[in-house]
């Protein structure tokens, strides 16, 4: 009997899990379409996707391949990025509110940014490269800065102490950032002004380069580990009934989901709440099961920063709002309201 | 920490000893913090871009003659600057106390609980929808922002399960804090004001002119006197909730009255010098570890306390990395974020 209706439950989960797929999947589709003709030079749909095949004229298809299509990958690429980065510290903390920006993991990254900003030209194409390396560094530390403070005697790591230490840490960061914008030539100052606020600068393919090598590494690294995600979640005990070498799991995770952040917000600058909303969203969709959680979440971020970016052009044309302003004006009240609902 | 944990900032055992404070203490406060403000003016006044002796200050305060050129850099940029920064500090200050005094929370603050960026949001808005706005009516929006700012952090963590506690108003503060310096900003980029917006946000004490103290200065010195005469009941009001409704007091009331005065007081300050967060936190500890537990002597010793680190951080602000001006709001972080760790992790168990 009770083969049966599990049988009968995954039949159902499998169709409700390609259901949800394929939507998510059209939606991105969707917005990616309409990204694409989106912008101070306007094109058809039809434009648009003449142009893909390679019917368009030299500027249909400069614009399209040189500015547009890198953003948008670039953006999805980041919002599948901070969305798992999220997922894994809310699944290895076990606590719903932890986020790489609530953690102040982004801002480690950005100082580091920004520091290498501030010291040398950014403009030869070495630098690109570099930028998630130390992003990486700059978000590690202060994972390790904020792993030493929380840390208790005798009691480890409980979840608000993280998340207070996280603030903390973050501010204190801003306002080291604040006392060095301030030592910065104007043209540097307007690039990391805007890179705070979280606009997807690094817009060429170059970026897209950089970028890809740790998604490609990290995104299947942290799938390859659901199941392992799966018997974390049980709690501590539980997990290590079960076999688990759980601080062992819990730091492998950690440094993916860190370098995952990392890397992103070295392209995006400060894009907050993705890593929080998105994986929320997805366990309204999927269930907290990790095989399928993961996936999901990726896709739900992907959709949430192509959409918030897509707005943000959109809104004040031919100026646009960056993206960080964007997704914070979606995702704040979302925390919010989850906090509202947590027991916490 | 003992058990109960009706007041996390005191222990029991403390309360029966130091409930009445510790008045030599705090005269000691506030003749040698007025003291030490004075003589932070002084200096703040004669250190900057241009030194001035400090027989130049006293002859520019008390014998102005508008043709000497440093007698008119003291009385139009640096007094009303220091004066101001001097009345900010102890508007965080006070602000703080009472609100750490009546929710009973250790980590409450103007920063943290959003109302700074309340009263922010409210400021860009005022700048791209009424541009021009004299700063009387400004300091009113500040005031509303601030109120709107608090009722939604508060709002937001009363809903939840379990009620208010201290982590869930500074998660909700950071969250809310997030949403309105991103709708701010957004805002000022729509309406181009980003430049005015930044300039106020960087201002810091820089901006400060005789126009806004002498329009600040009514409502400061209303709040401030209103929270001393409040300060009996706050004290009881600290002790929770039910012990001052058994002493008689109508607690209703009083929180009412209090949060009024905190809205004013923080909608004030943020309204001439940005959004400076942790003043509101620290000096309360600090004065409360030094007078003891009675409001009557915290809230006048956080007042000066509050004045003195808001000019010192200032004068530090001018003199880290000359010429340049560093935020005071930034040197005031560095020192508040170490704690409001400190206090993260004593506090951690009743949080």
């Amino acid at each position: 009997m009770e083969t049966i209706t599990n049988t009968m439950h995954g039949r159902k989960d499998k169709k409700r899990k390609i259901f949800t797929l394929s939507v998510l999947a059209a939606l991105i589709v969707l917005i990616f379409l309409i990204s694409m003709n989106t912008g101070v030079i306007r094109l058809s749909p039809l434009e648009v996707i003449k142009t893909l095949f390679g019917g368009g004229t030299d500027k249909q298809e400069l614009v399209l391949f040189e500015f547009r299509l890198p953003r948008i990958v670039i953006s999805l690429l980041i919002g599948a990025g901070l969305a798992i980065s999220g997922c894994v510290m809310q699944g290895i903390s076990r606590n719903e509110l932890a986020d790489p920006g609530i953690l102040g993991i982004n801002a480690g990254a950005g100082l580091m940014v920004m520091l290498f900003i501030s010291f040398f030209p950014s403009t030869t194409a070495a630098p690109v490269y570099l930028l998630p390396v130390l992003a990486l560094i700059g978000a590690s530390l202060t994972a390790a800065l904020i792993c030493v403070l929380a840390y208790k005697k005798n009691q480890g790591f409980k979840p608000t102490g993280l998340l207070l230490t996280g603030i903390a840490v973050a501010a204190g960061i801003s306002a080291a950032m604040i006392v060095l914008t301030l030592r910065l030539s104007p043209e540097k100052y307007q690039f990391v002004a805007t890179w705070l606020a979280g606009s997807i600068w690094g817009s060429s393919w170059k970026y897209v380069l950089a970028l890809l090598p740790w998604i490609l590494v990290l995104l299947p690294f942290v799938m390859y580990k659901a199941q392992v995600m799966n018997v974390l979640n049980l709690g501590e005990p539980m997990a290590t009934g079960l076999g688990a070498s759980v601080t062992r799991e819990q730091l492998k995770l950690l440094a993916a989901a860190v370098g995952l952040a990392a890397s992103c917000v070295a392209v995006s600058g400060g894009i907050g709440f993705v890593g929080l909303i998105a994986p929320h969203l997805s366990r309204r969709l999927v269930g907290a099961k990790h095989q399928l959680l993961l996936p999901v979440t990726a896709l739900v971020g992907a959709l949430l920063v192509i959409t918030a970016d897509t707005l943000g052009r959109w809104i004040i044309q031919p100026s646009e709002i960056p993206t960080g302003i964007v997704v914070a004006v979606i995702g704040a009240p979302y925390f919010l309201y989850l906090l509202s609902r947590s027991r916490a | 920490m003992s058990a109960n944990t009706s007041n996390p900032s005191l222990t029991n055992s403390k309360i029966h000893v130091t409930l009445k404070g510790r008045p030599w203490a705090a005269t000691l406060i506030l003749t040698g913090g007025v003291a030490a403000l004075v003589l932070g003016i002084a200096l703040s006044i004669s250190l900057g871009a241009a030194d001035i002796d400090l027989r130049n200050v006293w002859e520019a305060v008390f014998f102005f003659n508008p043709d000497v050129t440093e007698h008119q850099i003291i009385q139009e940029l640096r007094l009303p600057r220091v004066l101001g920064g001097a009345m900010v500090g102890a508007c965080f200050a006070v602000s703080g106390a009472i609100m750490q005094g009546m929710t009973r929370n250790p980590l409450a603050d103007s920063g943290l609980l959003g109302l700074n960026a309340g009263a922010g949001f409210a400021i860009a808005l005022c700048f791209s929808f009424f541009p021009g706005l004299p700063y009387m009516y400004l300091i009113l929006f500040s005031f509303l922002g601030a109120g709107l700012g608090a009722v939604l952090v508060y709002g937001v963590s009363s809903m939840a399960k379990g009620g208010l506690t201290p982590v869930r108003l500074v998660l909700a503060g950071a969250a809310l804090s997030a949403l309105l310096s991103a709708l701010s900003e957004g805002i000022a980029l729509y309406f181009q004001v980003g430049q005015d917006m930044a300039f106020w946000y960087a201002g810091g004490t820089a901006g400060i002119k005789w126009v806004h103290l002498k329009i600040m200065l009514p409502w400061i010195v209303a709040a401030i006197l209103g929270a001393i005469a409040l300060s009996r009941s706050i004290t009881m009001l600290s002790l929770g909730d039910e012990i001052a409704r058994g002493l008689g007091q109508r607690t209703g009331l009083v929180k009412l009255a209090g949060t009024v005065i905190v809205l004013v007081l923080a909608g004030a300050a943020v309204s001439v010098v940005g959004a400076v967060g942790f003043v509101g936190l620290m000096i309360p500890h600090v004065t409360r570890k030094l007078v003891g537990v009675d409001y009557r002597l915290i809230i006048p010793c956080s007042a000066v306390l509050g004045s003195l680190l808001v000019v010192i951080a200032d004068l530090a602000a001018r003199m880290v990395n000359p010429p340049y001006e560093t935020p005071v709001g930034a040197i005031i972080a560095l020192i508040g974020v170490p704690f409001f760790l400190y206090l993260a992790r004593k506090e951690r168990r009743e949080l």
